[in-house]
């Protein structure tokens, strides 16, 4: 084990105090440290953005941040977007709805990111929905019913009916 | 995958993170990692040191002064694109940063870290070409500025010592009434442009071209401003044929030859996107909005 630091951060609003490897990636810290296996990972070099993760409310690419580098900052993994055990967010139950996923690998990313999109843009067009996943790689649903399950996100949450995430 | 082992340093000023640069031997100055990162999963880099920039002070600033716009070195590429200020004074940078990457990219990955990492098809690299910027880094001996035009020294390579960091870039702006467009041609959003052509033009009151900037990236090993396009606009009114003929120049510019294009479609690209890019901007002028 090469030379270590102790870092403190907050992951799903849990506190956490942890010693890690100055070279172990935040994406390998969440999912084999905190066993927060939520976050996927797929190229493991920035291409497909299945790590996707909330860093204080931003997206980013967990496979492309030392762990290191999350001291003092807030995480959201997708274990963090429902608002307990049994419900899901509206954007998770307008992905379930809509079929927006199959395999579910990619789910992880899109979601973080759409959580922050559909913050930023509460009423987005197709096209837009179309250029925030961009950056996310899915090979099973062609994106069809995951464009529509940003957009039934994004109505349902402009409804108003509990504003989360 | 794994980076290398490396020991980890994260200075909090510009002070400490030369000391650092200049006390110890093979390191990797981390800005916003977006590539950075990569190369180390991928151990096509196995620095003994990276230097975290994350938490050094004072390097994350737009601000406009003496006709620039002077851009701190870890300024996010996320800060371009939500900032007024170069929306509204450099458009030109506001139209490129939204090819730059993808959200997720963008709010990590950094002004600096992208002149400094030099890809030729780099949207930030062809902008700093165009508008002519001086990159401020800052070594043992002080600091030191360098014109753009003599930044890129060999493909990916920047004129920027092992010791030294950069800390800023000055845009000079344009004068308020200029127009301006980035267009590029990539396979998909977000993708690394296979060639892009940046502009910025000005007009005198009888319609003519006065000034002209124009940077093709992707083309070669660095951008390349395409001087010879520029000579053939100034002093004339920029009809449909005039910049037909004059972006046919790019044609004869060198180009690189790779498994994305050949070099031969790279110059039709260059030559196509400089005619679209010039007509954007020219739709841009004052007399043309007004019309």
């Amino acid at each position: 084990m090469g030379e270590t630091r102790k870092i403190t951060l907050t992951v799903n609003g849990s506190a956490y105090e942890q010693e890690v490897e100055v070279r172990l990636t935040l994406a390998d810290f969440l999912r084999h440290q905190l066993g927060l296996t939520g976050t996927h990972l797929g190229c493991e070099h920035g291409v497909c953005g299945a790590c996707t993760i909330l860093l204080d409310g931003q997206s980013a690419r967990s496979c492309l941040m030392l762990a290191v580098q999350a001291h003092e900052h807030a995480i959201t993994t997708v274990e963090g977007l429902a608002p307990n055990e049994h419900e899901l967010s509206p954007l998770q139950e307008a992905f379930r709805d809509n079929h927006g996923l199959q395999c579910g690998f990619c789910t992880p990313g899109m979601l973080t990111t759409l959580v922050e999109f559909l913050r930023d843009n509460p009423n987005p067009t197709e096209r837009e929905v179309r250029v925030a996943i961009s950056g996310n790689l899915c090979r099973c649903t062609g994106y069809q019913n995951i464009v529509a399950a940003a957009l039934d996100a994004a109505k349902r949450l402009q409804s108003g009916s509990t504003p989360r995430s | 995958m794994k980076p290398p082992p490396f020991r980890y340093h994260d200075p909090r000023t510009v002070a400490d993170a030369v000391a650092l640069l200049a006390r110890l031997d093979n390191v990797k100055l981390l800005a916003g990692g977006q590539s950075l990162m990569p190369m180390l999963n991928m151990r096509f880099v196995q620095p003994d040191h990276v230097i975290d920039l994350n938490r050094v002070e004072g390097l994350s600033f737009i601000h406009e002064a003496n006709g620039t716009l002077e851009i701190g070195g870890m300024t996010r590429q996320r800060d371009l694109e939500f900032s007024n200020l170069v929306a509204a004074r450099c458009p030109l940078m506001g139209e490129a940063i939204q090819l730059v990457g993808h959200r997720q990219t963008r709010n990590r990955g950094t002004l600096g870290g992208s002149l400094c990492h030099l890809d030729p098809s780099a949207e930030l690299v062809s902008v700093a070409a165009t508008l002519d910027a001086t990159v401020t880094v800052h070594g043992p001996n002080g600091q030191r500025e360098i014109a753009f035009a003599e930044f890129p020294v060999a493909f990916m390579t920047p004129a920027i010592e092992p010791n030294e960091l950069l800390t800023a870039v000055r845009f000079p702006l344009w004068p308020k009434d200029h127009g301006f467009a980035f267009v590029e041609f990539a396979r998909r959003h977000g993708d690394f442009a296979i060639v892009s052509a940046a502009v910025l033009i000005t007009e005198d009151g009888g319609g003519r071209i006065s000034r002209a900037a124009i940077t093709i990236g992707g083309l070669g090993m660095v951008p390349i401003r395409a001087v010879e396009v520029e000579q053939a606009l100034v002093g004339h009114v920029p009809d449909d044929n005039l910049l037909r003929e004059a972006c046919e120049a790019c044609r004869k510019l060198e180009a690189i030859d790779d498994i994305h294009a050949p070099a031969s479609y790279r110059q039709h690209l260059a030559a196509v996107l400089s005619r679209r890019a010039l007509e954007r901007a020219r739709g841009r002028l004052p007399s043309r909005k007004a019309a």
